[in-house]
């Protein structure tokens, strides 16, 4: 068995053939996107109007889309049989390995909007990365992301540069967003064994060589919307290896309850 | 391909109006036009009295997915197929484009008002007109629209709001 579960948490076999860490690997992109489009989706009928809530709406789709295409892949790495439903609804808040970012509250709209642009500008290097993967199934997955992760930064940046350089207060709540933000900023480039391994094989890109694009990105939408990046401080990590801020659980508590007090139950 | 295999037991089954049965299924959707007409259908094999379809999704997310395989099940069972002799497979490569939508497909999205995309869909060239009075006076409302490929626009000229298939 290539990977095991000890005490709840997912333990690599260092003798373990490349699919145990490519089912790692997946699984990464597919929790970044589950938990992100859990997050997005709390927005229907919230958002300040009809376009942006169908918006926003159709983000957390393509997210969750993407999640699906994603879990159903690791599940076949994995081959235990388990489905994109079991992968999902069943791990706990210690098998979850999504980065700490995406499982923050929504906050306001700006601190939504940060978080998203971040993401995306995160995504959008990810996939083009991963467009080139050896692994063909990735590599499809990733040419399909792609094309999606374009709208959705576009969206993002759009909204980045309307509410720093719009009224007073829609540029102070988005400047607080960006620095409350910026701790989970690192985690995204930080260096990952698994990652590191596959990126070797090339089958994975190297967090660390998604960063420079990453920033250039983030310092062209950050100068028309009047926003200053900030130093360098404490930064948060640990969400690829099951440690989490305490919001995860509580979302996973939400989105798992049906499935947890009913297993197997379909619509 | 033969016109008429047989299949286990016995039940004749037309290939060719199997085939032609398939690429009429209706996107659930936009109902006028078909998967043929989207170039969600890629392939569709029938030998040995099996049935092997080849869709692909749209937009990722998109949960008219769903819909299209029950709608080809139904297609498939009505033509005499066991739900053992079918198989649907979802493909991902190459992934699709706004450009695989056929020339019908894009007069048929026109004349129930929907914008059809430009082409190329990297590099769209040319602009888009609003279905009814055909103006390029238009604005885009929002990129984000009733269904994942669409964004909600309206024209300048005529004043309706209308749908643009967003090039992907």
């Amino acid at each position: 068995m290539a990977v095991t579960e000890t005490s709840g948490l997912l333990t690599e076999n260092p003798s373990a053939p490349r699919d145990s860490a490519l089912f790692r690997y997946v699984l990464y992109q597919a929790d970044d996107n589950l938990v992100l489009a859990q997050r997005m989706s709390a927005w229907i009928s919230r958002a300040h109007d009809l376009e942006e809530d169908i918006a926003l709406a159709n983000i957390a789709l393509d997210l969750l889309g993407r999640a699906r295409m994603l879990l159903e892949y690791a599940g076949k790495l994995e081959g235990k049989c388990r489905t994109e439903d079991e992968l999902a609804m069943f791990r706990s808040e210690r098998e979850y390995t999504n980065l700490l970012l995406v499982e923050q509250p929504n906050g306001d709209f700006a601190y939504t909007m940060v978080r998203q642009f971040f993401f995306d500008a995160y995504q959008l290097g990810l996939w083009k990365a991963l467009a080139d993967s050896k692994d063909t199934t990735l590599a499809a997955i990733a040419g399909k992301a792609l094309k999606e992760a374009r709208y959705h930064l576009r969206h993002s940046s759009g909204w980045l540069v309307r509410l720093g350089d719009g009224t007073r207060e829609s540029h102070r709540r988005t400047r607080q967003a960006v620095e409350e933000l910026w701790r989970f900023v690192p985690e995204m480039f930080e260096s990952e064994e698994t990652c590191d391994r596959l990126a070797e094989a090339e089958v994975a890109v190297s967090p660390s060589q998604l960063r420079p694009a990453w920033i250039r990105r983030v310092r062209d939408t950050f100068s028309s919307a009047g926003l200053q990046i900030p130093g360098d401080r404490f930064s948060r990590s640990g969400g690829r290896s099951g440690f989490h801020t305490e919001h995860l659980g509580y979302l996973l508590a939400e989105m798992q309850w049906m499935q947890r007090s009913y297993p197997g139950m379909q619509w | 391909m033969d016109a008429t295999l047989l299949s286990g037991d016995a039940v004749v089954i037309d290939a060719r109006d199997v085939q032609s049965r398939v690429e009429a299924v209706p996107d659930p959707e936009l109902p006028w036009v078909t998967i043929s007409d989207l170039g969600v259908l890629r392939s569709t094999h029938i030998a040995l009295g099996r049935a092997v379809v080849e869709v692909t999704p749209t937009w990722s997310g998109c949960p008219a997915m769903d819909a299209i395989r029950e709608s080809i099940r139904l297609v498939l069972g009505e033509a005499g197929f066991t739900p053992e002799q079918m198989e649907i497979n979802t493909t991902f490569s190459p992934a699709w484009t706004t450009d695989d939508i056929t020339d019908a497909g894009r007069r048929k999205l026109a004349q129930a008002g929907i914008a059809p995309p430009r082409r190329p869909a990297e590099q769209p060239l040319g602009e888009t007109l609003c279905p009814r009075c055909q103006s390029t006076g238009v604005r885009q409302v929002s990129e984000f629209g009733s269904t994942p490929c669409k964004a909600l626009m309206v024209c300048r000229s005529c004043l309706e709001p209308f749908d643009r298939f967003k090039e992907l």
